[in-house]
C-alpha cells in the first residue's frame, strides 16, 4: 500500500570522504523527493473532481505546500520553472521514501551541495527569467482552485458568451466572422479578464495570457468537461483571427 | 422510494439528542435516518428467570430525505446532498427538532408523532371523498380516534442562499433563538424564524483570493454563553470570540495556538496541524481540539497552550508522505466529550477508534466491525504494532486499511453509549451493566 522506502544510512556521525559522498547522495535524492512532492502537489491542485466543487480547506492546504516548497527551493538557488507537462506526469514512480521528506526540512541546511554539484549551479543565468514564469505555476492552479467564485457577473457573462459563440458557430458561415466577432466584442474582454484573473495578473496582452494558458491545463474550477474542449476551441479561433 | 429497497449509504453525521433518548445519523445521499431507545423494562415487571436488566436498544423510529443533488447553473457546479451536519434544537413540546445541513442549505425539520385520527367527518366519508351535499341529514362532532403510530418528518424552514463557500458546521445557540453556520471563510448567525436574511457575523475572505491561506474549519457555540463561541482554522488556531464586542467578529477575544515543534517540522507540519474539529466541554470550560494526529484539550483560561494532549496514531507520523498522496492526510475526524468531560473519543483507521481517559490517563483502541461485534459481545482492546516482532493479536501500521476510517461518532449525554459510524455501518455500543 505504501512505496517501499529506501534504507538509508545515517550519516550524522562520519566524517570521512565515504560519510561526505553519502551525505550528498542524501541531499540529491532529498532534492528528488522534494521535487517529487512538488510535482504531486500541483497535479493534485490541477485534478478536480467532475461536477462538484473543490474541496477549498483541501486546496488552500496544498497551495501552502507548493509554495513552502518554493520558497526553499527558491532559498536553496534550486527554483526551476516548473514545466507543467512535467506536473502532469505521475509521480509516483518517482517518490522512493517517505522518511527524508517527513524529516525536518531545515536539517538539510548543514548538508547543502557541494559547488559544482547541486541543481542550482547551472541555473544562474536562467534563473533571471524563472521567477516571473515560475511564480506563475503555482498560482496558477492555486487562484484558479478558487477563483470560482470570482467576479460572478464576470463569469455570468463569460459564459453567455460562449453559449453566444458555440450558437453563432453553429449556425452561420464562416463568412459572417467579422459579424461573429463584433458581436462577441464586451464577452470577448470579459474572456480575457478571466484569464488575466486566473493568470494572476501582470500579463502585456490577451495572446500572452492565451499563450500562457495553453500549455497547462485549464483553469480546472468550473469543470474538466467537455466544456474545457470548447474552450480551447474558442479560444483558437479568437487567436488565430 | 419503495419499501424494503434501503440502500445502505455512507454516514455523514451522527449527533444523539440532549435526553440520549433519540438519535440521527445523515448519510451522503442527503437521507437523515432517526433512532429512538427502547422504553427500558424494568426488572420488576420481569417474571422470567434471567433478571437481567434489559437495556433499551435503538430502533428505528424516522427516515426521511432531507437534502437532495441540486445543480448550480452559474457555476456548472453540482451542489451534493451529503448532510454534513445535523444538530438537535432541546425539546420544548411534543415535537422533535433538528437542524440539517449540507454544503449549502439548512433545514430546520420537524419530528412528530401521530397517533389518533379525526373521524366522522360531515362533509368527507371515511375514505376522503367528498359526500353528496343531498345525503347528509344529521351533523356530528369528529372525534379522535387511536391509530397506528406515524412519525412524520416535516422541513418547517429553509435557510438558503447565504453560504458561498461549503458548510462545515451549524450550532445551536444556547438562548434557543438563535444558530449559527459556518463555511470555509464566513460565518453567519440566523434566527430560527427568519430565513431569507442571516447576519455575517465572522469573514475572513481575503479581497484578493490569490492571497488566500487559511481556512475556517469547524465551529460552536459556548454550551451557556450565548454571546461566546469559537471557531478552528486550517492553520491549527482557534479563535473565541464574543458577539458583544462587535457586530463583525473578526476581531478575536482569545486566539489558541501552540507554539510549532522545530523539531518536527516538515512540509506536512501545516496540513496536520489543521484542525478538523472542536467541541467545547459540556462544562464550557473546556474546548478540545482534534488535527490529524493528536487530539487536545484546551483551557480557555490559557491560549498559549493546549492543557492535555493525546497522541491518536502517532504512528502514522512517518507514513505522512504516503498519507499525502492518497488524500488520507485530508481526513476530517470528529471528537467527542463523554457526559462527565472525563473521557474523550475519536476515530482512526481500520475501523479504529481511541477513547482517552483524561483522570486516569489510561487509553484505549477498540474496533468497530462485524466480525468483532456479536451482539452482547465484549469490545477487546487493539493494539497497532510499530516496528520490531509484532505479537499475536497486534496489527502492524502496514496492514492497516485505510478505507475504513471512523470520522464520525457520537457520546450519549448522560450514559455510557456511543454511536460509531464506520462507512455505511452504524455501531451503538453500551456499557455493560454491573
Amino acid at each position: 500500500m505504501f512505496a517501499r522506502g529506501l534504507k538509508r544510512k545515517c550519516v550524522g556521525h562520519e566524517e570521512d570522504v565515504e560519510g561526505a559522498l553519502a551525505g550528498l547522495k542524501t541531499v540529491s535524492s532529498y532534492s528528488l523527493q522534494r521535487q517529487s512532492l512538488l510535482d504531486m502537489s500541483l497535479v493534485k491542485l490541477q485534478l478536480c473532481h467532475m461536477l462538484v466543487e473543490p474541496n477549498l480547506c483541501r486546496s488552500v492546504l496544498i497551495a501552502n505546500t507548493v509554495r513552502q516548497i518554493q520558497e526553499e527551493m527558491t532559498q536553496d538557488g534550486t527554483w526551476r520553472a516548473v514545466a507543467p507537462q512535467a506536473a502532469e506526469r505521475a509521480p509516483l514512480d518517482r517518490l522512493v521514501s517517505t522518511e527524508i521528506l517527513c524529516r525536518a526540512a531545515w536539517g538539510q541546511e548543514g548538508a547543502h551541495p557541494a559547488p559544482g554539484l547541486g541543481d542550482g549551479h547551472t541555473q544562474g543565468p536562467v534563473s533571471d527569467l524563472c521567477p516571473v514564469t515560475s511564480a506563475q505555476a503555482p498560482r496558477h492552479p492555486q487562484s484558479s482552485a478558487w477563483e470560482m467564485d470570482g467576479p460572478r457577473e464576470n463569469r455570468g457573462s463569460f459564459h453567455k458568451s460562449l453559449d453566444q459563440i458555440f450558437e453563432t458557430l453553429e449556425t452561420k458561415n464562416p463568412s459572417c466572422m467579422e459579424e461573429l466577432f463584433s458581436d462577441v466584442d464586451s464577452p470577448y474582454y470579459d474572456l480575457d479578464t478571466v484569464l488575466t484573473g486566473m493568470m494572476g495578473g501582470a500579463r502585456s496582452g490577451p495572446c500572452e495570457g492565451l499563450e500562457g494558458l495553453a500549455p497547462a491545463t485549464p483553469a480546472p474550477s468550473s469543470s474538466c468537461k467537455s466544456d474545457l474542449g470548447e474552450l480551447d476551441h474558442v479560444v483558437e479561433i479568437l487567436v488565430e483571427t | 422510494m419503495h419499501e424494503g429497497s434501503v440502500v445502505a449509504d455512507i454516514i455523514s453525521t451522527v449527533e444523539f439528542n440532549h435526553t440520549g433518548e433519540l438519535l440521527a445519523t445523515g448519510d451522503k445521499g442527503g437521507r437523515v435516518v432517526i433512532f429512538q431507545r427502547e422504553q427500558e423494562v424494568s426488572g420488576g415487571e420481569c417474571k422470567i428467570k434471567n433478571q437481567v436488566h434489559r437495556r433499551g436498544e435503538y430502533n428505528v423510529y424516522s427516515t426521511f430525505q432531507s437534502h437532495e443533488p441540486e445543480f448550480d447553473y452559474l457555476k456548472s457546479l453540482e451542489i451534493e446532498e451529503k448532510i454534513n451536519k445535523i444538530r438537535w434544537l432541546p425539546q420544548q413540546n411534543a415535537a422533535y427538532f433538528l437542524l440539517s445541513t449540507n454544503d449549502k442549505t439548512v433545514k430546520l425539520w420537524k419530528v412528530s408523532e401521530r397517533d389518533k385520527r379525526p373521524e366522522g367527518y360531515n362533509l368527507k366519508d371515511e375514505e376522503g371523498r367528498l359526500r353528496d351535499p343531498a345525503t347528509i341529514t344529521t351533523l356530528r362532532v369528529p372525534v379522535l380516534r387511536p391509530m397506528d403510530l406515524m412519525v412524520e418528518a416535516t422541513p418547517r424552514r429553509v435557510f438558503a442562499n447565504a453560504h458561498t463557500y461549503h458548510i462545515n458546521s451549524i450550532s445551536v445557540n444556547s438562548d434557543y433563538e438563535t444558530y449559527m453556520s459556518a463555511d470555509d471563510l464566513r460565518i453567519n448567525l440566523w434566527n430560527f424564524e427568519i430565513t431569507n436574511q442571516s447576519f455575517n457575523i465572522v469573514d475572513i475572505k481575503p479581497t484578493n483570493m490569490e492571497e488566500l491561506t487559511e481556512v475556517i474549519t469547524a465551529a460552536e457555540f459556548h454550551p451557556h454563553h450565548c454571546n461566546t463561541f469559537v471557531y478552528s482554522s486550517s492553520k491549527g488556531t482557534i479563535r473565541l470570540c464574543d458577539m458583544r464586542a462587535s457586530a463583525l467578529c473578526d476581531r478575536h477575544t482569545k486566539f489558541f495556538e501552540e507554539p510549532e515543534d522545530p523539531s518536527n517540522r516538515s512540509f506536512f507540519s501545516e496540513i496536520i496541524s489543521s484542525i478538523s474539529d472542536v467541541k467545547f466541554s459540556h462544562s464550557g470550560r473546556y474546548i478540545m481540539t482534534r488535527d490529524y494526529l493528536t487530539v487536545k484539550v484546551w483551557d480557555l483560561n490559557m491560549e498559549n497552550r493546549p492543557i492535555e494532549t493525546y497522541q491518536v496514531h502517532d504512528y502514522l507520523r512517518s507514513k505522512l508522505c504516503s498519507l499525502y498522496e492518497n488524500d488520507c492526510i485530508f481526513d476530517k475526524f470528529e471528537c467527542v466529550w463523554n457526559g462527565s468531560d472525563s473521557v474523550i473519543m475519536t476515530g482512526s483507521y481500520n475501523n479504529f477508534f481511541r477513547m482517552f481517559d483524561r483522570n486516569t490517563k489510561r487509553d484505549v483502541t477498540l474496533e468497530a466491525s462485524r466480525e468483532n461485534s456479536k451482539p452482547r459481545a465484549i469490545l477487546k482492546p487493539r493494539k497497532v504494532c510499530v516496528g520490531g516482532k509484532r505479537r499475536k493479536d497486534e496489527i502492524s501500521v502496514d496492514s492497516l486499511d485505510f478505507s475504513k476510517k471512523i470520522l464520525h461518532t457520537a457520546w450519549h449525554p448522560s450514559e455510557n453509549i456511543i454511536a460509531v459510524a464506520a462507512t455505511n455501518n452504524l455501531y451503538i455500543f453500551q456499557d455493560k451493566v454491573n
